[in-house]
């Protein structure tokens, strides 16, 4: 696991299979079919829940429930499939999703700061080539942005108002 | 003063990190520790492509603005870097088809001085936003939409969640009764206006593009106040991105979308997606001073009073018949009195339409610092244009212009043809474009005056890079049993009134291609009417006259 | 050309600069078509996995199986786009 402050650490969180007992106690995640079909199983247990999300479950049927998840993880199953971008900036946004947001499946070093911006907390990767490549330093690489985004709430036009003439010179 | 953008601090240190960056993840794959297909989607948001011979590079041009000092810098590209000259796209953007990757960081080191780049010209993300060429001095326009233009750029610039789109993204906007921008082939697009009120907003439309399925775009909303306009477009964004095709490369486009969903249902959840963004609406807002500051930086030059110019101008029109007929094709009127928009055509029959010299591209420069206030702007048919030129100032400049190989008399006429690189170059192309052109221009050369007005379009594949579907004449080069061949469409039109074009017969032989064009170009100009445009006798003749015209007895 | 026998060569584009190469064996690359490593039909495959062996970077990108014949000393692709590669542009552009 990588975390948006470049530290690496084990992974807490264990997933749960579809058929398994629902684990008390432990950090667990599930998957969303699972969630779906079974919904009113998870609110006597203890433990910290998660939750699995595909790319491609519309924000209908993701976001009323996301609050009562401690993390919820993103799949990206090519980099190139930028769908869990607008899934986080939902979730962070719209549905004020609070706990640990995870991007999972190809999380490739030049698109961590995308993800960061978008709202994500943590990543899965292949901590070998991550420390070999000196993957913390992408998240130090820049502080300069036009957008607002999750992270950062003005956008730089309107900061920069101050600095700039109102009228020709 | 220069009347465009001009780099803060800000944009500097962005530009400059992403060169940095860029530079290390070259760096890393000439290294080995990149592979090409993780590499590829980064070089791409460089504007780095792989060619058929050698990589190519496509630098932005802002809503096709320059200023001379951006001119020379890309003049010291084709030179330094390149084999002497660069190609002027559809989009506005600049072309290089010799480019070495190795050079790269530091061609995008030496462009990021004058305030050019090619981020975001490639890729599944925004490309160039492009808008009228005659922005700002045209007679017609509500306000200048460069402004505009430059907010969404800087809005969509390496945009944290828009930078995996299911397909490219391209915005154009228009703000004048003739639309000169093209607006309805673009994905999203956007009319400015005014409502009853008096207030400035925008008329929001998506979903148009060419290649494979050529759609018009459809209006999502006819007024979305200039205020929510960044909010509004993030929602288009939002739901394109989760909802856009991703399993089939030819179906990703939101023209698609908009087309399997069908407008409402898309209007729908771009409605719902708006109305509760909240925070983040704010968040995006574009209040009036925000919208005031930009526009000061694009505040037009200190005209001179040129009234009494019209004088000298008429006497050297009268003087020189050659001087005259380039007067009467290449300006178009100025808002301001006294003054010209010169267009400077890179279509000399015979040469690759849009291709210029780094020498030409100098000598340009030069003339923009002398005649037309350091300024120089890049229109979609694949020319340039001086905005600022008084009249008194035009004879001179068409005599520097002549010297340098760019005063052909043919804007808007058929020797005046949009052409993609094609086979020659193009690792997408099915056929070669660029002979047809050639060929076509020297031959319509001799009869364009009588033909007058005539858009000719040609595209090497089904991409549509030379947006043949919208020509009043289109060509697509196609390959058929390893041999090349050319539909040609009739009757498509990429003004206000957009059309697609028709089919005219099936697929011709390069070498039947000039023909048959002059077939149909006669069949034009025996049916039309007085004062009728080629697109007008086709919307009243219909295809069928052409059809016949194509047809040859064999 | 008819009747001439058809070969198997490798194609690709070299990474450094993109110019276009052609697998000669080993691990050589060379931008003369006349040099490139002409196979039977049936030992393409091999030819192309020889082509693809090899640390990271490769000197080529996307290798690619082409076909081509042999006209004298000439190498003559198949399609007009490979010749088109092995020769550059059919149109003369601006220089200086």
């Amino acid at each position: 696991m990588l975390d948006r402050d470049g530290s690496f650490r084990p992974d807490a969180w264990r997933h749960l299979a579809d058929d398994e007992a629902p684990a008390a106690g432990e950090a667990v995640t599930v998957s969303f079919k699972r969630w779906q079909a079974e919904p009113e199983r998870w609110s006597d247990r203890t433990g910290p829940l998660g939750l699995r999300l595909p790319n491609d479950v519309p924000p209908a049927a993701f976001g009323p429930a996301a609050t009562r998840f401690a993390l919820i993880a993103l799949n990206f199953p090519r980099f190139i499939d930028g769908r869990a971008y607008s899934q986080a900036r939902l979730l962070r946004g719209r549905f004020g999703f609070k706990g640990e947001l995870r991007a999972a499946g190809n999380v490739l070093r030049d698109q961590l700061l995308f993800m960061v911006r978008c709202g994500f907390d943590s990543f899965e990767v292949d901590a070998d080539r991550a420390r070999a490549e000196d993957w913390p330093q992408a998240f130090r690489e820049f502080e300069q942005f036009y957008q607002p985004a999750a992270d950062r709430g003005e956008p730089i036009l309107r900061q920069r108002l101050r600095s700039w003439p109102t009228a020709a010179e | 003063m220069l009347a465009l953008y001009r780099y803060d601090e800000f944009d500097r240190k962005f530009l400059e990190g992403r060169v940095a960056q860029y530079r290390d993840q070259v760096r890393r794959r000439l290294a080995g520790q990149l592979s090409e297909d993780e590499f590829r989607s980064l070089r791409l948001m460089n504007g780095l492509y792989l060619q058929l011979h050698a990589y190519m590079l496509r630098i932005s041009i802002p809503y096709g603005t320059l200023s001379s000092a951006k001119l020379r810098g890309l003049a010291e590209v084709a030179r330094r870097w390149d084999q002497g000259y660069g190609h002027f796209t559809t989009r506005q953007n600049i072309q290089f088809n010799w480019i070495r990757l190795e050079d790269t960081p530091d061609i995008l080191a030496h462009l990021a001085t004058v305030e050019l780049h090619g981020i975001q010209t490639s890729g599944n993300s925004f490309r160039n936003i492009t808008t009228d060429p005659f922005a700002g001095v045209a007679s017609d326009e509500i306000e200048d939409p460069r402004p505009y233009c430059e907010i969404v750029r800087q809005w969509a610039a390496l945009h944290p969640e828009f930078s995996f789109l299911p397909r490219k993204f391209k915005i154009a906007i228009s703000a004048a009764g003739e639309d000169r921008a093209a607006v309805m082939i673009h994905d999203l697009g956007l009319y400015l206006r005014r409502n009853d009120q008096g207030e400035i907003g925008f008329t929001v439309a998506v979903g148009g593009g060419l290649g494979r399925t050529p759609i018009l775009a459809q209006t999502v909303r006819d007024f979305v106040p200039r205020r929510d306009v960044l909010a509004y477009i993030t929602a288009c964004l939002r739901v394109y991105n989760q909802y856009g095709r991703r399993d089939n490369l030819f179906k990703s486009r939101i023209k698609i979308l908009v087309q399997s969903l069908g407008i409402e249902k898309y209007r729908q959840e771009v409605e719902t997606e708006f109305a509760a963004m909240g925070d983040e609406r704010e968040a995006l807002a574009l209040p009036d001073e925000a919208v005031a500051a930009m526009q000061a930086q694009f505040a037009p030059p200190a005209y001179a009073d040129a009234a009494g110019d019209k004088a000298a101008l008429l006497a050297a029109i009268a003087a020189e018949p050659e001087f005259a007929r380039w007067v009467e094709r290449n300006i178009r009127p100025h808002k301001q009195p006294g003054y010209s928009i010169v267009v400077i055509s890179l279509k000399p029959p015979g040469r690759p339409t849009g291709d210029c010299s780094a020498t030409q591209m100098n000598a340009i420069a030069d003339l923009a610092d002398a005649v037309s206030a350091g300024e120089i702007r890049v229109t979609h048919d694949q020319n340039l244009v001086l905005p600022y030129v008084r009249q008194g100032a035009l004879y001179d400049l068409w005599l520097r212009l002549g010297a340098a190989g760019l005063a052909t008399p043919n804007i808007g006429l058929a020797s005046d043809i949009i052409c993609c690189p094609g086979l020659d170059y193009c690792s997408l192309a099915a056929a070669r474009s660029i002979p047809i052109a050639q060929a076509l221009a020297m031959h319509l050369a001799k009869r364009e005056a009588e033909i007058g007005p005539l858009q000719i379009k040609i595209s090497g594949c089904i991409n549509a890079c030379g947006h043949h579907h919208v020509g009043h004449i289109g060509i697509l080069g196609l390959e058929k049993n390893g041999a090349e061949s050319y539909q040609i469409t009739v009757g498509g039109s990429d003004n206000a009134q957009a059309a697609l074009g028709g089919i005219v017969g099936p697929a011709v032989a390069a070498h039947e291609v000039t023909a048959t064009v002059d077939r149909l170009i006669d069949a034009y100009l025996r049916l039309r009417h007085e004062g009728e445009q080629f697109p007008d006798t086709y919307r009243r003749v219909g295809l069928a006259p052409f059809k016949e015209a194509h047809f040859v007895a064999r | 050309m008819l009747g001439h026998p058809v070969f198997k060569l490798v194609t690709g584009n070299r990474l450094r600069d993109g110019k276009v190469v052609y697998f000669a064996g080993g691990s050589t690359w060379t931008p003369t078509i006349a040099e490139a490593r002409l196979v039977e039909d049936g030992d393409g495959a091999a030819l192309l996995a020889e082509a693809q062996a090899g640390p990271p970077p490769h000197p080529a990108i996307a290798p690619t199986l082409i076909e081509a014949t042999r006209d004298g000393n000439r190498v003559v692709p198949m399609t007009l786009r490979e010749r088109i590669r092995a020769c550059g542009p059919t149109i003369s552009h601006y220089g200086g």
